[in-house]
């Protein structure tokens, strides 16, 4: 057995080889990417594997090889299963053959995300099992269990590490990678995979029946334990257990969650035998609301009596706070410590030479007093630049701009959206905008990658996960098909260019495509793309603070603008100082 | 509570962090001890300030409480500052003296301390100043000053120079191997004194 100093993730992805994995598929999103980042680079595959478009297409992909008997693993994070809820929610129902997990990855205190939702609510509503890692060692040995429940019970299985499972690291013990060599085979049983009315009435039943075992099985399986050491006792799960178990006193019993759904009658035990029960975990109360239903008049601590917080994530001080306030730590052993106030913060920031920067320089430049839905990716950074006025989902810039625009808002609709976000779910919203007469902007920023979950390859970029090059996109011929006839590709490095097709687009009624391709600045950094840095003619410098504005990390000022060595050459404040004081060193 | 080494490294996105806390895992490995950590990267590699908790001998969690770390190596003195609170008190610190100016500070026009009242501030606690650009310039890369900060710090970590020697070997591209020893040793040379 070999140890080794792994990212959850990379642990993760180390279990599903081991577990003889057959076939991955999944979108990228923060924290879950690097699972498939790490199978795809392996030296020797023997599964498929893919990058799919969305989650849902990812999720209907991997349930069909299990349907073909194979081990599927699909991977998404929290919010990109509410894009495949709609094959979640059914696929409970076919079950499958082989085994199938659904990786989807929460994010406590929305590090990198829109909300803060519990994929653990979703499986208690497609009643599913959910297993729930409490370190990156736990994550590592679950999966294998994740695969042999889904075969044994034919359900799907999901797996839901958090953020700081994922993005955490540990000496982790792992096993021997297995080869797979299941070869998937489709057996016709429409009673079992056409759900029509009838057939689907008597799946449910079949699925609400296997419930008792699935309970007792996760028990059996040690993967919820209890110790009774004394009067009070506290229930925790995910990495809420890990911080508990640094700070409990020895005579306070301790309940471990890992697996749900959780078996009552075990849980109902453990709750009778204590005098008050604490239950730590994060996101939503899903352990706490079991534990009330069960107690009786035993007084129980968590969110919902306000000794947790809802929202955000635990972490050890604030473990040892919660048990200290409700009585179960005499003393909250950290010492209280306060930040130094008033620092600059060092926010992320759209890297130097960044194609999108220029862009919406342009954009807002032209459609001064615009509206200006965004979407998810880098460019939602865009907001420190005053041109992100919307972000809520996956492609909904066009949908929320179609919907601004036919809402009798009378300022110009220009949006912005990422290429591997436009074939996300983006393509459906330009279709509807189209169909129904929007008046709007449309603009793909395309940097031909997924970049900001770590440079995934999508359709636009013209190779596999696995590096096997694929027919070429339109994305020009995609919009055009959708029935948009303004439809022009422009560089954003070029200001002029793309203030001049701005300015047609402002003119021309219905929808318009502006597609500003460009790639991006470290993708072409990898590539050995070099471009002439710039500096600043001291002389000539005004100190206007133009070029300031622009929001470049490479542009410092100090009465005079001064460039730093961050410059990518990218050459848009070249273009965009009005007295010609920025020069460029070097040619293109 | 565990009687873990907890080391916090601090930095800003794209200073080699990542590699530092992978060398000190490696490290761990190497000397058949537990070690947790926790990177918060992703949308920190544009620019952001990066944190990364390390415990040597960690049973439970990954992350460091305020006022626990035993050890703040930091790539920056702004985010020395920054992180100070995570350190327990009078705790030893490994702070490159070298500083990159928010972008906040030209766009928002927002005040950052002098270089001066930074260090004055950080006199509470066991600090070593290091510029670790000169000294791994020296050694043959400015990229090396991530192994340069160990090499600072090493007489202050719970582990072997051997081990996290060999684990430098171990991580860094090969051809730079013969630069990042350099720069292990000459930081630790630094660290002895300081």
């Amino acid at each position: 057995m070999e140890r080794r100093y792994l990212l959850g993730n990379e642990a993760i992805a180390h279990a599903c080889v081991e577990s003889g994995v057959d076939f991955v598929s999944g979108y990228p999103g923060t924290p879950s990417s690097e699972v498939i980042d790490t199978l795809r680079v392996q030296p020797v595959r023997s599964y498929y594997l893919e990058w799919s478009v969305n989650e849902k297409v990812a999720l209907e992909n991997a349930l069909a090889a299990a349907w073909c008997g194979i081990r599927a693993l699909c991977t998404m994070k929290h919010v990109g299963l509410n894009v495949a809820a709609d094959p979640l929610m059914t696929s409970a129902y076919t079950g499958v053959t082989g085994g199938l997990v659904i990786l989807s990855a929460d994010d406590p205190f929305a590090h990198s995300s829109q909300n803060e939702q519990d994929t653990r609510c979703y499986a208690h509503f497609a009643r599913v099992p959910c297993l729930d890692p409490a370190s990156v060692q736990e994550a590592h040995d679950m999966i294998p269990t994740a695969f042999a429940l889904s075969e044994e019970f034919g359900v799907p299985v999901i797996f839901r590490p958090t953020t700081r499972i994922c993005r955490s690291k540990g000496d982790v013990e792992l096993g021997e990678m297995v080869a797979s060599t299941r070869k998937g085979a489709f057996h016709k049983d429409p009673q079992q995979y056409v759900v029509i009315p009838a057939h689907t009435r008597i799946l449910h039943k079949k699925l609400n029946e296997k419930q008792p075992a699935i309970k007792k099985k996760l028990v059996a399986l040690g993967l919820n334990r209890c110790e009774i050491r004394g009067e009070a006792g506290v229930i925790a799960s995910g990495i809420g257990a890990s911080y508990v178990q640094e700070v409990l006193p020895p005579a306070v019993s301790f309940m471990k969650i890992g697996a749900y759904p959780i078996d009552e009658a075990w849980l109902g035990e453990f709750i009778g035998k204590h005098e008050k029960i604490l239950v730590i975990e994060e996101l939503a109360p899903e352990v706490e609301e079991r534990v009330r239903q069960l107690a009786g008049c035993i007084p129980v601590f968590g969110k919902m009596n306000g000794y947790a917080a809802y929202e955000g994530e635990l972490s050890p001080l604030a473990v040892a706070a919660i048990m200290e306030k409700a009585g179960f730590l005499e003393k909250n052993p950290f010492p209280s410590a306060v930040p130094v106030q008033n620092l600059p913060p060092r926010p992320p920031i759209l890297c130097a030479g960044c194609l999108h920067r220029g862009a919406f320089f342009a954009i807002k430049k032209v459609f001064k007093d615009g509206i200006y839905p965004s979407d998810i990716g880098c460019y939602t950074l865009g907001l420190q630049l005053g041109v992100v006025d919307t972000t809520i989902c996956m492609g909904a810039s066009i949908t929320v701009g179609s919907g601004i625009a036919h809402s009798g808002e009378t300022r110009e609709v220009v949006c912005t959206i990422g290429d591997s976000t436009f074939l996300h779910t983006g393509l459906q919203g330009l279709i509807n905008a189209v169909y129904s007469g929007a008046n709007m902007t449309v603009v793909i920023l395309d940097n031909r990658i997924t970049a900001m979950t770590g440079h995934q390859p999508n359709p636009n970029t013209g190779i596999t996960a696995c590096g096997l090059e694929t027919p070429p996109l339109s994305l020009d011929a995609l919009c055009r098909a959708c029935g948009v006839t303004f439809v022009e590709t422009v560089d954003p490095y070029d200001l002029t260019g793309l203030l001049n097709v701005l300015q047609d687009a402002k003119k021309r009624k219905g929808v318009k495509v502006i597609i500003a391709k460009q790639l991006c600045v470290i993708t072409a950094r990898r590539m050995g793309i070099k471009r002439g840095k710039c500096s600043v003619d001291h002389e000539a410098c005004t100190g206007c603070g133009t070029c300031l504005r622009f929001g470049c990390p490479a542009i410092e000022f100090n009465e005079r603008a001064e460039i730093n060595e961050l410059c990518s050459g990218c050459g848009v404040c070249e273009q965009l100082c009005p007295v010609g004081a920025i020069v460029r060193e070097g040619k293109r | 509570m565990t009687v873990s080494f907890d080391i916090l490294t601090v930095g800003i996105g794209g200073q080699g962090m990542i590699l530092a806390s992978n060398i000190l895992g490696e490290a761990c490995l190497i000397e058949k001890r537990h070690v947790k950590g926790a990177e918060t990267y992703g949308m920190a590699q544009r620019g952001g300030s990066v944190e990364s908790h390390i415990r040597i001998d960690g049973l439970y969690g990954p992350l460091i409480a305020p006022g626990n770390a035993d050890l703040l190596i930091s790539f920056d003195l702004l985010e020395a500052l920054r992180y100070s609170h995570y350190l327990k008190a009078g705790g030893r610190m490994v702070v490159n003296r070298r500083m990159v100016l928010p972008t906040s500070v030209f766009t928002q026009k927002l005040v950052a301390p002098t270089e001066d009242e930074i260090i004055a501030a950080l006199k509470k606690f066991d600090l070593c100043l290091i510029d670790a650009d000169q000294v791994a310039t020296d050694a043959g890369s400015p990229l090396s000053q991530n192994v340069v900060m160990l090499g600072a710090a090493a007489r202050s970590l719970p582990l072997g120079p051997g081990s996290l020697l060999e684990a430098v070997r171990r991580l860094v591209p090969r051809k730079t191997i013969d630069i990042n020893v350099r720069a292990f040793e000459m930081g630790r040379e630094f660290g002895r004194t300081c």
